[in-house]
């Protein structure tokens, strides 16, 4: 059984320090949700106060529609799978995943042969025996799963599980736990600071900053159309340019910058003001200026990737921008030094706010 | 070695080196040789000594063995050597000092590494360590007048409405004793466990609570586990300390509390018997040992946790 969660204005505060701020979301039973953000904007205090360890300052929080005030961790239908895993180093494999079955007052067969099962589940057959010292990383990491799983949870809290691996297991790891997560259906809420990680796995992300949501959607819209200037430079790369807003018709502005004056999407300043942001790959780097949005760049230094071309130039104004060109085959490598004209489409760049952060 | 001597030369290496052979040689090695040695023969008189009735023989520890009294164990009366009975009982409640003093430190340790503000600990331990400063007798002292028949103890009790009459905490068997040695020696038992119980991530706690464990039972699987080779280097230190004290039961114990180090020094003070004093002094030294490693092998405890 999944549960949904429901946060509804909740705060967390650490003496005069506001961890989490007015924090609302509201995710949906076997949803696999990701709080993204930099170390420090509150993720892992979301995670501490679903899981029981930290109680809201302010706000509620229900698992299930069933409000989780005053209930401790060992009383939640949740299971958290800590950074470090947290195994226990003094008992083997199987002690460790049937823990809580163990709490339960589940008889020894019964919690061996279950302890088997999810061993197989991840993938680890004939570990049951084994001491936690005795294995792998990435084998540890299945372990804690199992754990967790053990106890059927309806909600599964991941707090950066996979920041000890190296890169290669990691990939593995993430198509793993998409895999698990989508056999048992159980809810995940996983925390990260790594984007890759978020917009792979995630049915939905929550972007932080500071303690506060700054986006909630899905990985493309959250890429795609950024609400705002931190969500933009979080999540990929953006070339950015300050300016003022001239004349907004129809959703489209025009924007006064030391480059000259582009036009792009106006997103919801809401009386703020914005920068212009603009994704490398959304740009083109061309011998004549287009029809719009054209600035004139010398090149820097060029990188070829293979699939993808990263050109560094320079604005007449001094700016550093970044290009990317997509190589199908036919595309020109700009050389080193060249004149050229660096443009964007208007419908591909986004006048944004910045941050949504206390003021 | 190598690195002594480069970084103090030859000089201060060589006075340190003789200052550790000489602590080890003539103040530990010699005298318990001596008193070994001497534990194998008669108690004669001085012109005797060297004579023909000087010879090796195991006659000193048998005399252990003499002198029956009546003793009782849930009514069952029986007859026992009067040193064996004094041995056993010092045993006995050697242990209940250590039980008490583990049930006393566990808690209080549990506290000071996980629960207590970090800011605070140092005050706590300065505030633990400063009875430490005060001699031991002083320490012993005090407590016989707390538990004086007209004590602040007893009149706290009465006061309180605990009790109707006072009590004789010092003239009831071992019960002054007990006290003495636990405030004496609790802080041997704290420091062990406080130090085990601080390295054990406190991310294992949590997950065993996220797991739905109630906190007995995250004690009983996690942490005491956890803290089992300080509980064991506690224990083990505790009770060779209590088993070994003459201070706290001279001073604190009643008429019915013999404690065998105070057989061992009226023979030795006494009796001038240096001879059976040794031997006895030697017994409680092996069979302590003997019964510390005994509970450590029932306790699946191995040598190398404890020295940890």
């Amino acid at each position: 059984m999944s549960a949904g969660i429901d946060l509804e204005n909740v705060c967390c505060d650490f003496g005069t320090f506001r961890a989490v701020d007015n924090a609302n979301v509201s995710i949906k039973p076997g949803e696999f949700f990701s709080f993204l953000g930099p170390s420090g904007c509150g993720k892992t205090t979301i995670l501490r106060m679903v899981s029981g360890f930290i109680e809201p300052t302010q706000g509620m929080i229900r698992i299930g529609a069933k409000d989780m005030k005053g209930q401790r961790p060992n009383q939640r239908p949740t299971a958290l799978i800590f950074q470090n895993l947290a195994l226990f180093p003094l008992m083997p494999i199987w002690e460790n995943i049937a823990f809580g079955l163990e709490v339960r007052g589940v008889d020894k067969a019964t919690r061996r042969k279950k302890a088997e099962e999810l061993l197989a589940l991840v993938d680890l057959p004939g570990a049951a025996d084994k001491m936690v010292s005795q294995l792998s990383g990435g084998q540890k990491q299945r372990v804690a799963i199992a754990r967790a799983l053990a106890v059927e949870p309806s909600v599964m809290l991941l707090d950066e599980p996979l920041s000890a691996l190296d890169l290669k297991l990691r990939q593995h790891m993430r198509a793993e736990l998409r895999a698990i997560q989508k056999r048992t259906g159980v809810t995940f809420i996983y925390i990260t600071h790594d984007q890759g990680e978020a917009l792979a796995m995630s049915d939905r992300v929550g972007v932080m900053s500071q303690g506060r949501i700054q986006q909630i959607a899905d990985p493309r819209e959250i890429y795609n159309n950024p609400v705002n200037g931190f969500v933009a430079s979080f999540v990929g790369e953006n070339n950015i340019f300050t300016g003022d807003v001239q004349q907004a018709t129809g959703g489209m502005a025009s924007f006064a910058t030391p480059h000259g004056t582009f036009r792009a999407r106006l997103g919801d300043l809401a009386g703020r003001a914005g920068k212009l942001y603009v994704r490398p790959e959304h740009t083109l780097l061309t011998a004549t200026a287009g029809v719009e949005n054209a600035i004139p760049v010398t090149v820097g230094d060029v990188s070829f990737e293979g699939n993808f071309i990263t050109a560094h130039a320079t604005s007449d104004s001094g700016a550093a921008l970044t290009s990317e060109l997509r190589n199908d085959g036919s595309a020109t490598v700009p050389e080193r030094g060249a004149r050229m004209f660096m443009s964007f489409d208007a419908a591909r760049a986004a006048i944004l706010p910045d941050a949504n952060v206390r003021a | 070695m190598q690195d002594l001597l480069r970084r103090y030369g030859p000089g201060l290496t060589i006075i340190m080196c003789l200052l550790v052979v000489f602590w080890l040689v003539m103040l530990v090695i010699v005298p318990n040789i001596t008193l070994f040695e001497q534990s194998f023969r008669p108690y004669l008189p001085v012109t005797e000594v060297g004579g023909p009735k000087d010879t090796y023989g195991i006659g000193n520890y048998m005399k252990v063995f003499d002198g029956n009294v009546t003793s009782s164990i849930l009514w069952i009366e029986f007859e026992i050597p009067v040193r064996v009975r004094t041995f056993l009982l010092t045993v006995w409640y050697s242990i209940v000092v250590a039980v008490l003093c583990l049930m006393l430190a566990y808690p209080l340790a549990y506290y000071m590494a996980k629960i207590v503000n970090p800011r605070s600990l140092p005050t706590l331990i300065l505030l633990l360590f400063i009875p430490l400063w005060v001699s031991e007798v002083l320490r012993a002292f005090a407590w016989w007048i707390i538990l004086a028949f007209k004590g602040p103890l007893n009149a706290l009790l009465l006061t309180v409405g605990l009790i109707d009459d006072p009590i004789r905490w010092t003239n009831m068997g071992f019960t002054g004793v007990v006290i003495g040695l636990i405030y004496t020696y609790v802080l041997f038992m704290l420091f062990p466990i406080y130090n085990a119980i601080q390295s054990l991530d406190t991310n294992q706690i949590e997950a065993a609570e996220d797991l739905g464990a109630p906190w007995w039972k995250i004690h009983w699987r996690i942490v005491i586990p956890h803290a089992k080779p300080g509980i064991a280097s506690g224990s083990v230190m505790v009770f060779m300390l209590s088993a070994g004290s003459l201070l706290v039961p001279s001073i604190l114990g009643s008429t019915t509390s013999q404690w065998f180090t105070q057989t061992i020094n009226e023979t030795f003070n006494d009796a001038l018997d240096w001879n059976t004093a040794s031997a006895y002094a030697f017994i409680l030294l092996f069979m302590c040992t003997l019964f510390v490693t005994l509970a450590m092998w029932l306790f699946r405890v191995k040598l190398s946790d404890i020295a940890k």
